[in-house]
């Protein structure tokens, strides 16, 4: 990896007696798309806001845009990140454009930008009105606005997708795709699973402050070897035939539902299940591979102790 | 880390419109131009006598107003500033922005300050020019003293209920302590004093009491007002009890100040080392 981005080296942060970041390190390259996942109370905020230098770690650094976040360079990193806290609060007496513009001056942006970014987020028939008639999509809305004010080179995004409808969250990971384009570096906490697996780069799990495991949602699949599940409709008397060829391969569980078979397929024996299946064309009419989903890996990773060897 | 004009004044400037917006400013002035008029007017009902009477008895009657009112005012406020955006959650965002924290505390601080002197101003500025005419110059200013040490009164309990809002986990408590602070200068204070000076018959704390009036912004009011005049000086029996040096506005003005000064720098300590 280039000059990482975003580099933090064994953080831990106690609120009294409660653990909320414990001995957790990573490195954020330029222009990824970085997720940090886990259930409610995992430490992704908390850890979000170390980076940004709202809460000082009890022990390790962090270094963000070549400075830490305490240096004497604070001003001109803040400048070059971008924070959208989760369920962001804003100003109710404000209009939206208030708002914006308000941060656009502490941030040193011209407020004429702030329309076009309005106008970009989907809130430009609304600019005008108080931000407490809003809904809490439109403030996620103007949360990202606010967040992409003076062309940041770093987004650090907590739960950034909650209180969007589908449209919203789609119009949100296309902006961020935009974003990327132009280089900037995202990083971005989730507890939605199925909405963040195909839209990271890379992505750490966590779990009670700790890190469980970093990756790709690939790697982290295979470092787990869960099974693929494979769902073969079968022709009319074709359970025999498939029962029999699967009797011959290790590692594969057979489960026989009517005109249905449903196979449980060791990762190492997927090619062979797969080519087996194709041999029989009068037994079997289709068929259906399903990855595990982030959700698998995620309570993989986070039921059980770190398998050895998982990817750090 | 150097301290930059421009996010303070961005931070001032919507506090301070906040407060006009929410009509706080206009509701304030009106309150001090009418309490102001009744008392230039009625003050000296009780001598049997009502209308204008002359502008020392009328800044006196007026301080003895404001002695109760702008501590109340300004404590109501500031109590809130920083524990409100902390309660409600947007002060992360605040504090993610490229400003340092006494940026945000001082623009918070100036922009209140401002909305206070904007109604203060108003409101007795009103009363002022209205009961202005025919009086000499030497009593107008008196009167344009009274205004500014009523401002310094009020920016000094701004400056508590600011380090209030920050010392406070919640809004809950913040109220309550901007309640005791009230209670506590502008009800308990001189009684507990004058309780412990008689009941040790001055043995003690007789030397050091005038000092010890310094350790109250409203005690520093009263002495910067009363002793601006004589006769009152006299018809309160002061001289005897006050030391010549409490006399100097610039003494006076000077602890204003640090009362000013000395809790907005515990807020800033506080909240630099508590995020």
């Amino acid at each position: 990896m280039p000059t990482p981005v975003v580099e933090a080296q064994s953080i831990s942060k106690r609120f009294g007696t409660v653990t909320a970041v414990k001995d957790v390190s990573f490195a954020i390259g330029a222009g990824e798309i970085f997720g940090l996942i886990g259930h409610n109370g995992a430490g992704k905020s908390t850890l979000l806001r170390i980076l940004l230098g709202l809460l000082t770690p009890d022990a390790g650094s962090v270094n963000i845009l070549d400075s830490a976040p305490d240096s004497g360079r604070f001003r001109d990193c803040r400048r070059q990140i971008a924070y959208l806290p989760e369920n962001v609060v804003f100003y109710d007496n404000l209009s939206g454009l208030e708002t914006l513009r308000f941060y656009a001056e502490l941030k040193g942006v011209s407020p004429r930008d702030c329309r076009p970014l309005l106008d970009r987020v989907g809130l430009a028939k609304a600019l005008d009105r108080p931000v407490r008639g809003y809904s809490k999509g439109m403030r996620q809305r103007l949360g990202l606005a606010q967040a992409m004010l003076g062309r940041p080179r770093l987004l650090l995004l907590d739960e950034p997708t909650s209180g969007l409808d589908p449209a919203g969250i789609r119009e949100f990971y296309g902006i961020l795709g935009e974003l990327r384009e132009r280089g900037v570096t995202i990083l971005l906490s989730s507890h939605n699973l199925a909405e963040i697996q195909n839209r990271v780069d890379r992505l750490a799990l966590m779990r009670l402050g700790t890190v469980q495991a970093i990756g790709t949602v690939q790697s982290l699949r295979e470092a787990l070897d869960l099974p693929v599940h494979v769902r073969v409709t079968l022709r009319d008397g074709g359970d025999a035939e498939v029962r029999a060829a699967l009797a011959q391969l290790p590692g594969c569980a057979l489960h026989l539902n009517g005109g249905e078979a449903t196979i449980d397929c060791a990762r190492r024996q997927k090619m062979t299940l797969l080519s087996t299946l194709m041999a029989l064309p009068r037994a079997v009419a289709d068929l259906h591979i399903h990855e595990p989903s982030l959700e698998d890996v995620f309570l993989g990773y986070t039921e059980i102790d770190p398998p050895q060897g998982a990817p750090r | 880390m150097t301290l930059e004009l421009k996010p303070v004044l961005v931070i001032a400037r919507k506090e301070f419109w906040d407060r006009v917006r929410s009509r706080w400013v206009l509701a304030v002035a009106v309150i001090f131009t009418a309490f102001a008029l009744v008392i230039a007017y009625f003050g000296t009902a009780t001598e049997g006598a009502v209308g204008f009477r002359g502008m020392d008895v009328t800044i006196a009657s007026l301080v003895s107003l404001a002695i109760y009112l702008v501590p109340l005012i300004s404590l109501l406020l500031g109590f809130d500033t920083v524990i409100g955006e902390r309660e409600r959650g947007s002060l992360d965002l605040l504090l993610s922005m490229p400003i340092t924290r006494l940026e945000l505390l001082l623009g918070k601080y100036l922009g209140l300050a401002a909305a206070l002197a904007f109604s203060t101003i108003a409101g007795f500025g009103l009363v002022g020019i209205l009961i202005s005419y025919g009086v000499g110059a030497g009593a107008l200013l008196r009167y344009g003293m009274f205004m500014l040490t009523t401002l310094g009164m009020g920016f000094a309990f701004l400056s508590l209920a600011v380090l209030v809002s920050v010392w406070a986990p919640n809004k809950v408590i913040a109220s309550g302590a901007a309640v005791v602070l009230w209670f506590f200068y502008v009800l308990v204070f001189d009684l507990l004093l004058m309780g412990i000076l008689v009941a040790t018959q001055g043995r003690y704390v007789g030397d050091v009491f005038p000092i010890l009036l310094l350790l109250n912004p409203a005690d520093i009011y009263r002495i910067l007002n009363v002793f601006g005049m004589q006769d009152l000086r006299a018809l309160y029996g002061l001289a005897t009890v006050m030391p010549e040096g409490l006399a100097s506005p610039g003494w006076m003005g000077l602890a204003m100040t640090f009362w000013i000064a000395a809790p907005l720098a515990a807020a800033y300590f506080r909240l630099r080392s508590n995020p």
